[in-house]
């Protein structure tokens, strides 16, 4: 047993770690926040010009060779420093997406294009009311000739609005929940028939509901055959997600540790407290065991046994859920009045984490999943 | 044993239930049912309405203007105000000041300052709280010296919730640093929160509005009549108001409109499918959040039931504060669970997804706070284990 990154793994971890440390500080960060589309394209084009948007893809499809391991580590110093730019969206779940059911063409265009840093794009896949089941699709396609137009409305798409092209999962045959007849499609964001409303979320980031009305639609990989591409996109998602929450949660627990250090009531560091102490230690637990929870997760996220890849996400993700929250909760309560304000990246990581638990199923939805796996 | 209400009781719930159905503004009640903020116009109208009917001072005993209610009383009103859907306005007027100077206060002061909060012109603010001197308040730095006929305040105040509505300030001062740090501290009125030398700097919470305030005093001259009871008493009095009776601060009342608000939410909210209700797991976590506020209404009544015969709480006071705060937590957080991806869209890009969830995250971020002010959990536990250990 061996849970040592290699060389290539170690290089990627700490560029990644150096760069949001050195150039991705907390004002700087709240700048990008302010920006129109809510983060920053020149620093797009810097993680596109040092290889960063190619690590989850194959040499072959003109990546860097990694995986979830990797994506892993770039995603958990991403966390640290809670960085904006869409790479979960973008890289993650669309840039998956196309690497498992892309024809030659479409990954030659759209792949090269996203790992390139030309091209943004979004995978819209939730409705108004799907919550979290990925097979209630109500958006529909239809075709036409060879070609195809999807109409429906998606909902809550992070980075949606500053997508060129989207991935939409649209219903070609079968009932509203069925599985089967789930095909998907690429759509451009800028075609006629596509409305997009953008918004800010919770923790700053972005999102757009978008509607399609008969929009033109390129099919992405086999047709009625797309819900267990997106089931698997969605889980890479999951283990993404996971890392970048553990990034900060590990950042609020270090922050809260350094601060109990230094807080001073009643004569003393409130760090002396046994109640404050313990505490932290809870904070370390949550952190730790997650952490053995994403590197689980993120090996067999690529398990071509179906029942084993998703019970290794969804626990991960109803294990990480769970720590997340309570770490959030206890950074800000720990830090008192100040752990409140905007003005501490304490607040914010709270945001992000508690998002999270939000992001790609809650709780009980992948408790229920797991066991439904046996 | 029975937790009926007496006849009388009954007459008057009936009156009180009446009155806010017949005049409580549908906006401000959907608002506040929503979650949303208040601007201060609709709190000091509110709060205005309240007065005209002698619905605003509801503590206070009769010679300062009370209704004469007793705990029973209070409660049955602060549980129909809540189950109307009205908010609770901005009381430390109210239940902190107003207390203090009819115990401690000169008649002067009283003649004052007591007319105008039950009229709801003054809008008062609590200033207690500095940077360095939160749960450890005896450690406030903040300086009052005797110059001729005025008190100089200099140094400055934290988290000063409202501070930018309000326009008197309730300051704990240090008039002594020679002595114990409890024993010299002062109570002191400031008249005029835009006097010369007060500078408010607006504070944004994680819920992203302006609720505290840091407030600056520099060489700030308040006449030596401001102060309430003696030099040095400012401790005292400020252990007063946390030993003074406090049925409602459980929030249970706001709770249960609450979670009557979810259940109705889970009910109309259709997701996969089915209405969110129908859902095993909100179905559970709704029970579950159900059952932990009956026990709070019930240890809520034997509290109320004390004091109705005149016994002296004892530490049940912060346990309901504690057991109250975690029930707020907790049902803020059930609502964000049930908006699901509808939790992401923030409160100020206007209603993305159904107007029930607009605020659902607003609120869960700021309620983190209610296990930090009013004395943070860790504290109140603090205290309690102190009675229960035998501790000093
Ligand atoms: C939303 C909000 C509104 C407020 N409104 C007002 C107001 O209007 N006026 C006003 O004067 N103040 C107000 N406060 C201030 C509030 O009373 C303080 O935040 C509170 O007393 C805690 O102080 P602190 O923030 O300095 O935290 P600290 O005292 O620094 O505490 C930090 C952490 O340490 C813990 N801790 C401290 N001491 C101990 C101990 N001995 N044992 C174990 N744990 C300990 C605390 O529980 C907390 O978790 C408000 C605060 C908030 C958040």
């Amino acid at each position: 047993m061996d849970f040592s990154y290699s060389d290539e793994q170690k290089l990627i971890k700490e560029q990644v770690e150096k760069f949001v440390q050195n150039d991705y500080s907390f004002e700087t960060r709240n700048k990008i926040l302010e920006m129109d589309e809510g983060f920053d394209r020149s620093v797009w084009q810097q993680f596109a010009e040092l290889g960063w948007l190619g690590v989850p893809f194959s040499e072959e499809d003109g990546g860097f060779g990694g995986g979830a391991i990797e994506t892993s580590l770039v995603m958990e110093a991403f966390g640290n420093g809670m960085v904006l730019e869409p790479y979960l969206s973008t890289i993650v779940l669309s840039g998956n997406a196309l690497a498992f059911a892309g024809s030659s063409e479409q990954k030659a265009e759209l792949l090269a294009g996203i790992i390139g840093g030309e091209l943004l794009m979004s995978v819209a896949y939730a409705e108004a009311k799907s919550g979290y089941n990925l097979a209630n699709v109500g958006t529909s396609a239809t075709k036409a000739g060879d070609a195809y137009t999807v109409s429906g409305e998606k909902v809550v798409v992070l980075g949606g609005a500053s997508a060129d092209k989207l991935i939409v999962s649209a219903r070609t045959s079968g009932g509203n929940s069925d599985e089967d007849g789930i095909s998907l499609f690429v759509v451009d964001a800028k075609a006629a028939g596509v409305e997009v409303r953008g918004y800010k979320t919770m923790d700053g980031g972005r999102a757009a509901n978008i509607s399609f009305n008969d929009a033109p639609a390129e099919l992405l990989g086999e047709e009625g055959k797309g819900f267990a591409v997106l089931d698997r996109v969605i889980d890479y998602g999951i283990v993404a997600a996971s890392a970048q929450a553990l990034g900060e949660m590990n950042s609020s627990f270090q922050k809260t540790l350094a601060y109990m250090k230094t807080r001073e009531q009643f004569g003393k560091a409130i760090g002396s407290f046994q109640v404050i102490q313990h505490r932290m230690v809870d904070m370390f637990t949550h952190v730790e065991s997650s952490r053995s929870m994403l590197i689980m997760s993120s090996m067999k996220v690529a398990s071509s046994d179906a029942v084993e890849r998703k019970k290794a996400v969804s626990g991960a993700k109803v294990y990480i859920g769970d720590a997340a929250r309570a770490v959030a909760q206890d950074a800000v309560q720990l830090h008192g009045g100040i752990g409140m304000t905007e003005e501490l990246d304490i607040g914010h990581y709270f945001r992000r984490l508690t998002l999270f638990c939000g992001i790609f199923g809650s709780k009980g939805y992948h408790l229920r999943r797991f066991a439904d796996q046996g | 044993m029975n937790i009926d209400y007496s006849p009388e009781e009954l007459e008057f719930q009936q009156e009180v239930r009446a009155w806010f159905k017949e005049n409580l503004p549908e906006d401000l009640k959907q608002k506040n049912m929503r979650g949303e903020m208040l601007t201060r116009e609709e709190i000091i109208s509110w709060q205005k309405l309240l007065g005209s009917a002698g619905y605003l001072v509801v503590s206070w005993p009769p010679e300062h203007g009370g209704p004469d209610w007793n705990a029973t009383q209070r409660y049955i009103f602060d549980a129909e105000r809540a189950a109307a859907g009205a908010p609770v306005g901005f009381s430390m007027g109210i239940i902190m000041l107003g207390p203090v100077l009819m115990a401690f206060g000169s008649p002067e002061q009283k003649e004052k300052y007591l007319p105008k909060i039950e009229s709801a012109e003054d809008w008062w603010c609590q200033g207690y709280s500095e940077p360095g001197a939160g749960s450890d308040l005896a450690s406030l730095k903040t300086q009052a010296v005797l110059d001729g006929d005025d008190y100089v305040i200099n140094g400055t105040k934290i988290w000063t919730t409202y501070g930018h509505y309000a326009n008197r300030c309730f300051c704990l001062v240090r008039t002594d640093n020679e002595c114990k740090p409890q024993a010299g501290i002062s109570f002191i009125l400031i008249d005029d929160m835009s006097a010369p030398g007060i500078e408010i700097q607006p504070i944004v919470s994680i819920d992203g509005e302006h609720h505290l305030n840091q407030v600056f005093f520099d060489n700030v001259r308040v006449p030596k009549e401001n102060l309430v009871g003696q030099e040095g008493q400012g401790w005292t009095i400020a252990k007063y108001l946390l030993t003074h009776e406090r049925t409602t601060i459980a929030g249970v009342a706001d709770s249960k409109l609450n979670l009557a608000n979810i259940k109705r939410i889970a009910a109309e909210n259709e997701v996969d499918g089915k209405a969110l209700i129908d859902d095993e797991q909100t179905r559970l976590d709704i029970a579950q959040a159900e059952i932990n506020l009956m026990q709070l209404e019930f240890t809520n009544f034997r509290t109320l039931a004390d004091t109705a015969a005149g016994r002296a709480p004892g530490p049940e006071s912060s346990l309901l504060k504690i057991k109250g705060t975690d029930t707020q937590q907790e049902l803020s957080e059930l609502k964000v669970k049930m908006a699901g991806y509808y939790a992401f869209p923030w409160h100020t890009e206007g209603f993305v997804g159904p107007e029930d969830f607009a605020y659902a995250t607003q609120t869960y971020n700021f309620l983190r706070a209610s296990t930090i002010y009013g004395g943070s959990t860790e504290v109140q536990k603090n205290v309690v284990a102190k009675m229960l250990l035998g501790l000093r």
